[in-house]
């Protein structure tokens, strides 16, 4: 059997005392690429945010493991240095922090380095930097956004496609991906979904969390997840998404009689 | 739940080292008429300042203590050192200043800004300037960099002109004090046209325990001079509580352009009472750069009053309150005069139950038609027992004006800290961005050596603080 990248076992958490996640099971082996699909409010971003430890989210029962790890055990920015990343639905904006000096300090946070600035060590800053270009010509933007404050007056399809850069910069082993599609024109879509198939590799896992089929047509998955209810419902191949793109979500409902909420 | 307990009192330990009391001169303890006839005398003053003081003193008797701002219940005026002559003179070689107080400027990186990137230099230790000097071609073109006391003796028909002409010691108890008192200080004459590209910087330093520390800053920019100004204060931490109260005066003249940067940095027991004021005449632009990180208690509101047509003024202002600190900080802007335009730009942290306040008045007289005013407060609490209060006083006398207001008040999001720790920034460091990021419009205002020094001191108090 693969090793398993993320491991969690009947997992249960709440928001303000009221239960959310009603006993998460999910196993995603090192490698793959697995999607989480269901209908709004099923706890699709509640069980992103509480795997990578947001402190309104509490986790009343169940396991998380990362490589085996507990992850419910370490502080937020740990779970990140053991290569967690999560691509949010909603990027926060942080004003007077320019993204390329934070995503500088986020890289020598998780790859252990000095966090020296340019001065100290104008190689390593200065290939730094061209990489950051690179990934954000890959992604159609400007390098202008390097100067830019953190996704501060940037729209919603251009703060996806920094949650990525991020992701290309960070080289996490484990992504979570909430949402990253919501809000997207078509051809945002294609650059997203193309980028994260690019990161495919043996070492490189992605848990990814949608509501709509469409980043599929351009990104090819090992592993569909229904969840409904704040369960996984069924657990089947990639062929599940052309059917929930074609009839919705109603009659993989009524077939595991739940009622989505 | 994120334990918010980050500090940020911007690395009070650097500054808190102190040499070995030595003075060439030092006053009895505790203020008399006498104490203030003897400062005259022993500085050898004209009949008129020696009379000056002793109207002041009475002035500072008869006038209450303010009660409307911070708690000055622990003061004891009977408590401090008035006039502490550290050396024998003023010296314009780092050589020829005795060697501890050399060290000390050394510490603080005075010397090497001064190669670096500064036009001229006051090192005020204690109650005088042991140091002052400027560049060479600067003043052969006439521009005028002494202590005040110099200025006083060298130029004594400016100094008359101008010296309380702003401030009367009528003003506020705490500028009667300091005109009774006054020692050292910078006095700046830029003549007309004169332009410096790079700051002139004064530096005041306490090194003595009770010491209350008065210096007088008259700066004077002639038509169409420009002058950066920057003033940094440290002194080392004691048990028992210090007195600065220094009052400045600035005069930008017809399209001069003046700027008065400070960083206060003032140990953690220092009653920092001071008087700021200019007078902006037609077209000139006078602007304040305001930094309190340090002290028990500041109360201070730089002002400007816009006297002639076209005269701008900007206030840009940030205060940190920590732990056992109150920053009541603000800024006046008085618009006299026709088509006169000002900005204020009000930043305060406060966190522990540390409190920052602002108060502000921004005033627009009859016939200053045309008047432009913005004043923008944002106050950021780092924790539940912090606080933060804002007094605004508008006084609009002139209905032909625009005036712009805006407040916010809010805490560093948990949102805000989650998405930068979730990318691996730990929660000190995560704190220390989102503050950077919150004063950014600040630091840049600054010299690049001082910015990436204010943003490395916020970083270095995190660390610590957070377990």
């Amino acid at each position: 059997m693969k090793e398993l990248a993320l491991d969690i076992r009947d997992l249960h958490a709440s928001i303000e005392e009221k239960p959310i996640l009603k006993g998460v099971s999910l196993a995603v082996p090192k490698g793959e690429i697995h999607v989480i699909m269901g209908p709004n409010g099923s706890g699709k971003s509640t069980l992103a945010n509480t795997l990578m430890g947001h402190p309104s989210y509490e986790v009343t029962s169940g396991k998380a493991l990362l490589f085996g790890e507990d992850l419910l055990e370490m502080k937020v920015h740990e779970r990140a240095r053991k290569g967690l990343f999560l691509a949010y639905q909603y990027p926060v904006e942080v004003p007077g922090v320019a993204f390329s000096r934070f995503l500088w300090s986020a890289h020598e946070a998780v790859t252990g380095g000095k966090n020296d600035g340019a001065k100290k060590n104008p190689g390593k800053v200065l290939e730094f930097r061209k990489r950051m270009n690179t990934s954000l010509e890959s992604l159609k933007m400007s390098p202008e956004f390097g100067k830019r404050h953190l996704n501060v007056g940037a729209s919603g399809g251009e703060k996806k496609r920094l949650e990525i850069c991020q992701m290309q910069m960070l080289s996490p082993r484990v992504v979570i991906m909430d949402e990253i599609d919501s809000g997207l024109d078509i051809d945002s879509t294609k650059v997203v979904a193309k980028s994260i198939g690019a990161m495919r590799s043996p070492d490189f896992t992605a848990l990814i969390i949608t509501h709509y089929p469409r980043i599929l047509e351009h990104l090819e998955a090992d592993r569909i997840h229904v969840i409904a209810n704040g369960r996984i419902l069924c657990s089947r191949g990639p062929e599940l998404a052309k059917q929930l793109e074609k009839k919705g979500y109603d009659w993989i409902l009524k077939e595991y009689d739940a009622d989505g909420r | 739940m994120v334990d918010r307990k980050a500090a940020l009192d911007i690395n009070e330990e650097k500054y808190d080292f102190k040499i070995p009391a030595k003075a060439f001169y030092k006053s009895a303890m505790g203020l008399t008429r006498e104490t203030v006839k003897d400062i005259s005398r022993h500085k050898k003053e004209p009949k008129w300042m020696h009379d000056a003081r002793l109207r002041a003193y009475d002035i500072f008797l008869r006038k209450p203590m303010p009660t409307w701002g911070g708690d000055l219940g622990g003061m004891d005026f009977d408590a401090y050192t008035y006039y502490i002559k550290p050396t024998e003179k003023r010296e314009e070689s780092w050589d020829e200043v005795p060697k501890d107080i050399r060290d000390t400027f050394e510490k603080l990186g005075i010397p090497e800004a001064e190669r670096k990137f500064l036009a001229g230099v006051g090192a005020q230790f204690e109650s005088e300037m042991v140091y002052h000097s400027i560049h060479e071609e600067l003043a052969k073109k006439g521009v005028i960099f002494l202590d005040t006391d110099s200025g006083l003796k060298e130029y004594p028909d400016i100094f008359r002109k101008y010296f309380m002409s702003l401030v009367p010691p009528e003003d506020n108890k705490f500028a009667a004090l300091n005109t009774a008192c006054w020692s050292g200080g910078s006095f700046i004459y830029i003549p007309k046209g004169v332009q410096l590209d790079i700051p002139l910087q004064a530096y005041f330093r306490i090194n003595s325990e009770n010491m209350g520390q008065f210096e007088r800053t008259i700066i004077i920019a002639d038509e169409g001079a420009k002058l950066h100004y920057i003033e940094g204060c440290t002194a080392p931490r004691y048990s028992t509580k210090s007195l600065h109260t220094g009052v400045i005066e600035i005069f930008a003249l017809k399209n001069a352009q003046v700027r008065y940067s400070t960083i206060q940095n003032w140990a953690h027991n220092i009653y920092n009472l001071v008087t700021q004021r200019a007078a902006a005449y037609e077209g000139a632009t006078m602007e304040w750069v305001d930094g309190n990180m340090g002290s028990k208690l500041t109360m201070k509101y730089p002002s400007i009053y816009l006297m002639g047509e076209g005269a701008k003024g900007n206030v840009l202002s940030i205060a940190f309150a920590a732990e056992g600190q109150h920053q009541d900080a603000g800024a006046k802007i008085i618009h006299n005069a026709p088509n006169t335009t000002s900005t204020i730009t009000s930043k305060s942290i406060s966190r522990g139950n540390g409190r920052s306040t602002y108060r502000g008045l921004l005033k627009v007289s009859k016939g200053a038609v045309g008047a432009k005013a913005s004043v923008k407060c944002d106050a950021l609490m780092l924790n539940e027992e912090s606080r933060s209060d804002t007094y605004p006083t508008m006084e609009i006398g002139e209905d032909n004006v625009s005036i712009a207001h805006e407040a916010t008040v809010g805490k560093i999001s948990d949102d805000q800290l989650f998405y930068l720790m979730s990318r691996g920034l730990s929660e000190a460091d995560a704190t220390a961005m989102i503050v950077q990021g919150f004063i950014a419009p600040f630091a840049k205002e600054f010299p690049m050596e001082y910015a990436i020094e204010l943003n490395r001191l916020i970083e270095l108090e995190m660390e610590g603080s957070v377990g």
